[in-house]
């Protein structure tokens, strides 16, 4: 009688652990499924190419493209120089105390802080005090710190893996400390590197609430090339962002859907070419 | 030779700004909190306007109370913690116990994605299933009641589980890493007493994981209390009790639908908002640092 008591927990216990886990396929399954079937419709040629407009009776998205591509380069511009070189002073250079402490506690902090706290901040500060107002420039200097953790975790990680001997080698034959960080460092830990960088990208493109109160929703498509060097210091609103507007006050679910199918394909995208290189450079891999 | 000097140098010098800037950005996110939201404190009064229960920003005589956006908050989180937590944690006990390399491989890439997916798709897919679906249940549920505010659907209910869904790559994905690190000694020697592979799991395995759960737990505990933009898609639009089928504003989807046209003390306000979100968000990510160390302590 004990024993089946016991049997009848342990299968309970382990329905349980299954249909937890299947939760979690099914509910991928089913996002992609519905929002492809909702949206895959909408997705044409016109539509990436072209910018809504009531005159010309289109719908498009080129407008929030070119403004997600613009705020990409440009945050990224700045956040990879200045994540990756944190992570090698506190890799190679910082001996641990204080000073390393209070930095990695920052980055900590930084990468619990919710995006819309980043808005708000970004807001005050680079479009009020700095006077840069709702523009892309606002948004990406936003982004720059919303990202930096993740680009500064990733690079000390991918630092870690290099053997020391590589170090002691390239110091023992007479290099100095930058030179062998340029010449030995950088090369073995760029794969995880690019990781980093390129999982950066795909958090700015699902980025919604550090962007709606600083780079703002415009989306008027640059019809000049000074007009798109001109762009950074207007607002601009990305995929994201229209498609946050479209489900909401413009109540134009057929565009929300088609942004929606772009924004997967993207993030996706991203994240299983992010897997593939792991794997391809992962040295301690199995098979 | 000198020339080289001067290379390392330089170099040092530029790398060691590019570690400080994470400090200069916490302390002016720090500081621009404080000083935008301490002012309205000091005119509503602190009482009034952390304990008030009144939301009238824009009536003529205003009211600025966000007692219940606080409570909103802190139940939708905690919710959506109680069913996110046990699905997520069981979740990490497959990949990490029971799978083979070839199921763990689809599952965890499953979580993967997931956790790449972006807060507003969650939002629309919440709009057009689970506000419907919820819609019917408030139907089932007040049938009759001419008191009640039918919301569509758009309510706490539909927060907490959207808020549930979104925590459960981040508990699993913590939650798996821990379990995979103890050591398989205590499998062994739990299996080895006659208990069975459940047993094993849930009287040894997961309590010496206990630790690395913990941290998964409040890692979750911050990503809902930080969530706006899907939350405001689906949670409806007025500020009310926080009932399960009630339209409710929580501390994020407050700022993300005033801000755009807020003025003067309303807008002073928001920002006080921010700066208790912020502390909540503060007080977390304390707590999780504590749990970090405590974690490394063990190990060692």
């Amino acid at each position: 009688m004990k024993i089946n008591m016991r049997k009848i927990k342990d299968l309970t216990f382990r329905a349980l652990i299954y249909t937890s886990a299947a939760f979690s396929v099914l509910l991928l399954m089913g996002i992609i499924l519905y929002v492809f079937i909702k949206g895959i419709g909408v997705v044409d040629w016109q539509f990436l190419t072209s910018v809504t407009s009531v005159l010309k009776g289109t719908v498009g998205i080129a407008g929030n493209i070119v403004n997600t591509v613009l705020i990409v380069l440009i945050t990224m511009l700045v956040a990879v120089p200045i994540g990756v070189g944190s992570a090698i002073y506190l890799n190679e250079y910082a001996k641990s105390g204080r000073l390393v402490t209070i930095i990695e506690y920052a980055t900590e902090t930084l990468a619990g802080i919710p995006s819309i706290i980043f808005g708000l901040f970004g807001m005050m500060f680079f479009g009020e005090k700095l006077g840069l107002g709702f523009s892309l420039l606002t948004g990406s200097l936003t982004l720059i710190i919303l990202v930096l953790p993740l680009i500064t975790r990733n690079t000390q990680e991918a630092l870690k893996t290099v053997p020391d001997t590589y170090r002691n080698g390239s110091i023992g034959l007479g290099s100095g400390k930058w030179h062998m960080i340029r010449t030995v460092l950088l090369p073995s830990a760029m794969p995880g590197i690019i990781t980093g960088a390129i999982l950066a990208v795909g958090r700015i493109v699902g980025e919604s609430a550090a962007l709606l109160f600083t780079a703002g929703s415009a989306k008027i498509l640059p019809a000049t090339f000074g007009g798109l060097l001109n762009k950074p210091f207007q607002s601009g609103g990305t995929l994201t962002i229209q498609m946050y507007l479209s489900a909401t006050s413009e109540g134009d679910f057929d565009t929300a859907f088609g942004i929606a199918v772009v924004l997967l394909v993207i993030v996706f995208g991203i994240n299983l070419g992010t897997k593939a290189l792991t794997r391809h450079f992962d040295v301690t891999r199995e098979d | 030779m000198r020339k080289n000097a001067i290379i390392e140098k330089t170099a040092q010098a530029i790398l060691t700004i590019c570690a400080v800037v994470a400090i200069f950005a916490v302390c002016a996110i720090t500081l621009y909190m404080f000083i935008k939201g301490a002012p309205a404190l000091k005119e509503v009064g602190v009482l009034d306007l952390l304990f008030g229960t009144i939301w009238k920003p824009t009536a003529s005589t205003p009211s600025y109370g966000i007692w219940y956006i606080i409570l909103a908050s802190v139940i939708s989180t905690g919710a959506a913690i109680l069913i996110g937590v046990p699905i997520g944690l069981l979740t990490a006990v497959f990949l990490s116990e029971i799978s083979g390399r070839k199921l763990g491989g689809i599952v965890g890439s499953a979580v993967e994605l997931l956790a790449a997916t972006p807060s507003v798709i969650y939002g629309l897919i919440g709009m057009m299933v689970l506000n419907p679906l919820m819609f019917k249940l408030e139907k089932a549920v007040f049938a009759g009641d001419a008191s009640h505010q039918f919301t569509g659907g758009a309510n706490m209910l539909s927060a907490i589980f959207v808020l549930a869904i979104m925590i459960l790559p981040t508990v699993i994905s913590v939650c798996t890493s821990s379990l995979k690190a103890v050591s398989d000694n205590l499998r062994a020697a739990s299996l080895a007493l006659g208990a069975t592979k459940e047993q094993t799991i849930f009287k040894a395995v997961i309590p010496a994981a206990k630790s690395g759960i913990l941290t998964g737990v409040v890692l979750g505990i911050g990503r809902a209390l930080g969530e706006a933009m899907a939350i405001n898609m689906v949670a409806g639009g007025a500020v009310n009790i926080p009932l399960p089928f009630n339209s409710v504003r929580t501390l994020t989807t407050q700022i993300v639908s005033e801000m755009g046209y807020a003025s003067g003390t309303h807008r002073q306000v928001l920002f006080t908002v921010g700066l208790v979100l912020y502390l909540f968000i503060m007080i977390v990510n304390f707590i999780l640092l504590r749990a970090r160390k405590a974690g490394v302590a063990r190990e060692d």
